[in-house]
């Protein structure tokens, strides 16, 4: 089939939510021959943006958003061995270190943006929950990322985020990330208070804060 | 002898619930990190304290400090080998501070609710709890709950459907006592996997639940829409609105829940006009704002 039906296909898979669906479109596009960037960027990538929208409007929610990003990463997963043998490599808009700060270990939200960012072409390291300021250090360092998301659904733990802050500026590394927070006691007025760089309400305002931040939008 | 919770509300008096636990406790000195089942049994008194605290204020329904009790959740504190000691006994407690003279007989019987809370874990195909498991997991906790003596199963703070069916499963599985159970609509007027006030409410009444509502959320206010929508998908069961004190705001470098006491027995008494039978506060609520919902209903 001409690659655009394919390409459309891939696309309702991801919206859709079915991995085995988007892993079988992905094996034809490579029998096909089709470029995997191009299954990738005009398949997958459009059924992503769908999703993101849908869930800022309210009309998706987390299990669909889960679904869809879990679409999204087994179809790459077929495309990844064809992308390394053209030596092709999907963009990387930045690398980001994820985390749900110490003391907290509410999570949902804090995986949602992270499988969000992967989807859209971040490099995302998911240090889990219960996060400590040197834990993020040493992951910011190990990786040289440019991202730092910190998530908090505690009012009592929200201040940790200002400690992963403060961390950074201690170790000289403030001016290498960007730091974007978010979790329900957390607001663009409470970013701004403790110096962060950007806020956001759901996994699809991260994405768009996140690109503006790196340059990326 | 205490008239039995259901017949209470099938007299259509209201009960007034309890507010907010975990950030009373850490006001109380509870350290950030450490769950607040810690406390019952390194520090009862701070637990009892707090349950006092609710009854002056006129809660006729208070719950015990066991939203994070399951294996689950206390498997992440390192307190799984306590699950069952650390239940039955914050069911003594709150049984304890419910006996107290001082405890506000003045407005009847004064009933204990056994607090169940989420997992925390997802179940399948997003995550890996599978509902056998959950369901053995509330059932534990219930029982223990039961063993202390509380008066019914107050399941909460619900998002998962499957997670809810699940605690009602173990909950009826595990005693004989009545069961609650509300769940967190926060998001775009469902909850966060995407469960509607409708389906909440009919899937429980199929259940055979003998009290349904809404708590947590987002703002009080939404629960005006909630509390007819599930009236009528769920008629004639007694329904229960136990909101957030409002929507947390930054006010000078802390965080604020923004609905005063005023504010919330204002809603109170709309709830109560709604058909809400039990009226509590969640996050951001205190004594303070029970008080005044009791103040509010009882005229």
């Amino acid at each position: 089939m001409p690659s655009e039906r394919l390409f459309e296909e891939m696309a309702q898979a991801v919206i859709d939510g079915l991995p085995d669906i988007a892993r079988d479109l992905a094996g034809e596009a490579l029998r096909l021959g089709i470029d995997p960037l191009a299954a990738i960027d005009q398949g997958l990538k459009p059924g992503m943006d769908v999703v993101g929208e849908g869930f800022a409007k309210g009309e998706l929610f987390i299990p669909d958003l889960m679904m869809s990003g879990e679409a999204m990463k087994t179809a790459i997963a077929t495309l990844e061995p064809e992308l390394m043998k053209r030596k092709q490599e999907r963009k990387v808009l930045g690398k980001v270190v994820i985390g749900t700060v110490r003391g907290d270990i509410h999570e949902i939200g804090k995986t949602l943006v992270a499988t969000m960012l992967a989807a859209n072409g971040f490099e995302v390291h998911d240090l889990g929950v219960d996060v400590s300021p040197q834990q993020f250090l040493d992951k910011v360092r190990q990786v040289s990322a440019n991202v730092v998301g910190l998530s908090a659904l505690l009012t009592t733990t929200l201040l940790n985020q200002e400690s992963v802050i403060l961390t950074l500026k201690e170790a000289g590394l403030r001016d290498q990330v960007k730091v974007i927070v978010g979790g329900v006691p957390a607001s663009p007025e409470w970013a701004e208070e403790i110096g962060a760089d950007g806020y956001a309400e759901n996994a699809t305002e991260a994405v768009q804060v996140v690109k503006q931040l790196v340059g990326a939008a | 002898m205490r008239i039995p919770i259901l017949e209470r509300l099938a007299t259509g008096d209201v009960l007034v619930a309890d507010g907010a636990t975990g950030t009373m406790l850490q006001a109380a000195g509870l350290p950030t990190g450490m769950p607040g089942e810690a406390w019952i049994l390194q520090q009862p008194e701070e637990i009892m304290k707090l349950h006092r605290a609710y009854l002056e204020a006129g809660s006729q329904l208070i719950l015990t400090s066991t939203f994070g009790g399951t294996r689950s959740r206390l498997c992440k504190a390192g307190l799984d080998g306590q699950v069952q000691e650390i239940n039955r006994r914050a069911a003594e407690l709150a049984r304890q501070a419910a006996a107290e003279p001082s405890a506000g007989s003045r407005r009847g019987d004064v009933y204990v609710g056994g607090d169940i809370g989420p997992t925390g874990e997802l179940m399948p195909p997003l995550g890996k709890l599978t509902y056998e498991d959950a369901v053995e997991v509330f059932a534990e906790q219930a029982h223990a709950l039961a063993e202390g003596g509380v008066d019914c199963i107050y399941i909460e703070t619900m998002s998962d459907l499957n997670e809810a069916r699940a605690a009602v499963e173990g909950a009826q599985q595990a005693c004989d006592l009545p069961v609650f159970c509300t769940f967190s609509f926060d998001t775009h007027g469902r909850t966060s996997m995407g469960v509607s006030p409708a389906q909440a409410a009919q899937t429980m009444a199929a259940m055979g639940v003998n009290a349904i509502g809404a708590n947590c959320g987002h703002a009080p206010e939404e629960v005006l829409e909630f509390l007819p929508i599930m009236r009528e998908a769920a008629p004639g069961i007694p329904l229960i609105a136990k909101p957030n004190a409002g929507i947390p705001r930054m006010v000078k470098r802390l965080v604020v829940y923004d609905a005063g006491p005023d504010r919330m027995a204002e809603l109170a008494m709309r709830y109560v006009e709604l058909g809400a039978r039990i009226v509590g506060a969640c996050c951001g609520s205190s004594p303070d704002h029970i008080a005044a919902i009791a103040v509010a209903i009882q005229e």
